[in-house]
């Protein structure tokens, strides 16, 4: 199956290891990932103000363009995922601002793409019973929690992914790798999110309570869908904050537990780039290849 | 005209309804779903203002209700229907459900309680104590006779399997298969146990109705932010009532559900469901801050070391000696309120963390508590709406029942000859609903003070239009 992807900004740069895994783990799964000819950042969140019409011309454009691969887009990030999925939700309810946003687009949008998160792929094109089909290596002994922080979910009356109070769409995916999935009461907490950059004490704050409780309940590593809630997670443990080793806690994404669970190369698990190596809790669960030399 | 009335619900209002009229000298039929009277307030600790003993100041209205020579008590009860006849009295068919005990014989000695062997959650104690499977609601029950809930009741369901095939008819040694259990039967001393009972219907003819039958709760299912019923320490305000409560299932100690422990940091979260048109209900459910205030006061009382937080949108004390007692609760008491919205409840560890926020102080609040009670909406009762399509009353958008004129005749409904008092009508506390109570007992007094031609004549009700 083709499908239009857009990777948005920061799996470009600071994310690529998500963006290379997620494209390595599609195309395992016979997933056609058509990356937009000609992108931009999405707008990175969705304006809250009503009549804003000027910050959504940059979401519309990337579902304009999707309409050139067949009008279903899907992204990785959940921060992507959310302002274009709120976007469409606009656009459905008040068509008369698409109007409006076309006189700013070089292609006018006709209103009818769908937006997925990736894990919406898997769970509704390829299924998890699918997934667990293709399974190479099955993570029975990795202990791990799902971690979905807030823009995954909510508002759930616009993005309508899963229940933000009990939501299981991560939980079932790392089930179907066959890890053994810890719900922790944290999970779908905020991680403190763009305060990163204007008041880093905040997100430094919660991103301790977060790992702190996954850590009690029991975690080997955590496993989100987001850059920046993988960002705050694991910048909080960079080795200048001198966490005890015993205490740090690998933050992951799911593709990247996939792509180890799916028995792809391993330069292909995108894992170069954690302040907290996640190699050392590989090595107990699968055989290593390349990594093993070091 | 037989000058006979019909009370549906025997809470405080039914009560007040039914002896008002009573004691006038004319008949009442009172009927009531539970198998004992008394409501939601025999469920009580203590009330507000004045902290008098709920039970106490119950029982005494409730004894007189059960020997009353002018009151016919069907409790385990239910209107089955109501028709009006040509002579404006209307026919009511009751549907006396079957309870398994024959109370012309039972005594109330209570040994079948003690005996039978199996226990379930009773909704009575609101989900923090249970009860045997043949039970009444406390021991002050009036009429103090037992039911047995059949669906939990190992001999009726293994007797019913029986008969209906589902067991084979004959055990492996050959002998007629028999239900198991049946402990109350073999202790009864007086044989009152009966396995075949049936429900049976009752026909009266009566002249008046009042409708009063009362509230429930938001249910904490709809509250998934605060655990959706599932945080065994997160509990409704009736529940909290039931752990204070000296007949209550911890015989008044406070001991949270979970693990039966002291709770040293209890969280009070007003307006849960209440005055949230998003997720919950529009309106203010008026006795919370009041019972909120009360139940931290008594929280204190039981616990001098513990501490008691609320959380409040704002506080509505408007009432003859609220506003004092309200103060009381936090000057004297020390109870702390913060004024303020919980976003979150989750379970951590054996403690429920508590996310808010104080709009006072600006800043967010987070508390490990032991024991989180929340002031659940007060909405109409499951099933308002069949008995209002039954009766020809009105309600509201949000199913309470509406009146005649909301200001100058608040108990007369549409329907000529049917009154109404109490919770059904919208959230309100004791004192104004057994005002309201004696307001609908009084109007069917004066119609049965009048002979009925004149009575029609006048016709107070068609004079208003709509």
């Amino acid at each position: 199956m083709g499908i239009a992807y857009f990777p948005g900004c920061t799996l470009s740069t600071k994310a690529t290891g998500y963006d290379r895994s997620g494209r390595a783990v599609a195309a395992a799964l016979g997933i056609e990932m058509n990356e937009l000819e000609e992108w931009q950042c999405c707008g990175a969140t969705f304006p809250l103000a009503t009549d804003n019409a000027m910050a959504l011309v940059a979401p519309t454009r990337i579902l304009a363009q999707s309409q050139r691969s067949g009008g279903h887009v899907t992204t990785l990030c959940s921060i992507c995922f959310h302002v274009l999925r709120r976007t469409q939700y606009f656009l459905d309810q008040k068509p008369e601002f698409l109007e409006r946003i076309n006189w700013f687009t070089e292609e006018p949008y006709d209103g009818n793409s769908r937006v997925s998160h990736f894990l919406e792929v898997l769970r509704d094109d390829i299924t998890w019973q699918g997934l667990a089909e293709k399974i190479v290596h099955p993570l029975h002994n990795l202990k791990v929690a799902p971690y979905y922080g807030c823009l995954l979910l909510r508002p759930q009356s616009e993005i309508g992914l899963d229940d933000p109070d009990a939501p299981v769409i991560l939980h079932d995916c790392l089930d179907a790798l066959g890890c053994q999935v810890i719900s922790f009461p944290y999970q779908s907490e905020c991680c403190g999110s763009y305060l990163a950059v204007s008041k880093p004490d905040l997100p430094h704050k919660l991103a301790g309570e977060i790992l702190s409780s996954a850590r009690r309940n029991g975690a080997e590593a955590i496993i989100t869908a987001c850059p920046l809630c993988h960002f705050n997670l694991d910048y909080y443990q960079r080795p200048s904050q001198s966490v005890s080793p015993s205490e740090t806690i690998p933050v992951l994404y799911f593709t990247q537990l996939m792509a180890v669970a799916l028995g792809l190369p391993d330069d292909q698990w995108g894992i170069e780039n954690h302040y907290v190596d996640p190699l050392p809790l590989f090595r107990q669960v699968v055989p290593m290849q390349s990594y093993q030399t070091d | 005209m037989n000058k006979r009335a019909l009370v549906i619900g025997a809470g405080i209002a039914g009560i007040q309804a039914s002896l008002d009229i009573a004691n006038s000298g004319y008949e009442v039929i009172l009927v009531e779903k539970e198998p004992s009277i008394g409501g939601h307030m025999a469920q009580l600790s203590e009330t507000f203002p004045t902290l008098d003993c709920s039970q106490c100041i119950l029982t005494p209205r409730t004894v007189e209700v059960g020997k009353h020579e002018n009151i016919r008590l069907y409790t385990y009860s239910e209107v089955d229907s109501l028709e009006r006849k040509d002579d404006n009295s209307f026919d009511v068919r009751i549907r006396r459900r079957a309870s398994y005990v024959n109370w012309d014989l039972c005594t109330g000695c209570g040994v079948c309680q003690e005996k039978c062997p199996f226990k379930v959650d009773s909704l009575f104690e609101r989900g923090v104590g249970q009860r045997k499977v043949i039970y009444t609601l406390s021991p002050q029950a009036v009429p103090n006779k037992p039911v047995i809930d059949a669906e939990n009741c190992r001999y009726l369901q293994s007797k019913w399997d029986i008969e209906s095939g589902l067991t084979p008819a004959l055990d492996k040694k050959g002998n007629p298969a028999k239900p198991k259990c049946g402990a109350c039967e073999k202790f009864c001393p007086t044989g009152a146990i009966d396995w075949d009972q049936k429900d049976t219907f009752i026909e009266e003819n009566v002249d008046a109705v009042i409708v009063a039958t009362g509230y429930d709760l938001f249910p904490q299912t709809r509250l998934p932010e605060y655990g959706g019923g599932k945080l065994l320490d997160v509990i409704d305000g009736l529940g909290f009532e039931r752990l204070l409560a000296a007949s209550g299932p911890t015989a008044g100690k406070v001991l949270r559900p979970s693990d039966n422990k002291v709770p040293l940091e209890v969280v009070f979260v007003q307006c849960s469901g209440s005055r949230d048109p998003e997720r919950g209900v529009p309106y203010c459910s008026k006795i919370c801050c009041m019972y909120t205030a009360k139940q931290a006061i008594l929280y204190k009382h039981h616990l001098h070391d513990g501490q008691a937080y609320v959380f409040y949108i704002d506080v509505r004390a408007g009432g003859k000696g609220y506003e004092e007692f309200l103060n009381r609760a936090q000057e004297e008491d020390g109870v702390i309120y913060l004024r303020g919205k919980v976003s979150k409840l989750f379970q951590d560890g054996d403690k429920i963390m508590v996310k808010g926020v104080d709009t006072i102080s600006n800043r967010t609040v987070e508390i490990a508590a032991d024991l989180v009670v929340l002031a659940t909406a007060v909405i109409p009762r499951i099933g308002n709406q069949q008995v209002a399509d039954m009766l020809g009353l009105t309600y509201d958008q949000n199913g309470f029942y509406t009146s005649r004129n909301e200001e100058f005749d608040p108990v007369l409904t549409p329907s000529q000859g049917i009154f109404m008092a109490g919770c059904a009508l919208g959230p309100k506390d004791i004192p104004e609903t057994v005002a309201q109570a004696s307001g609908a007992a009084a109007k069917v007094l004066s119609m049965f003070q009048k002979d009925r031609a004149s009575f029609q004549q006048e016709e107070m009700f068609s004079t208003i239009p709509g």
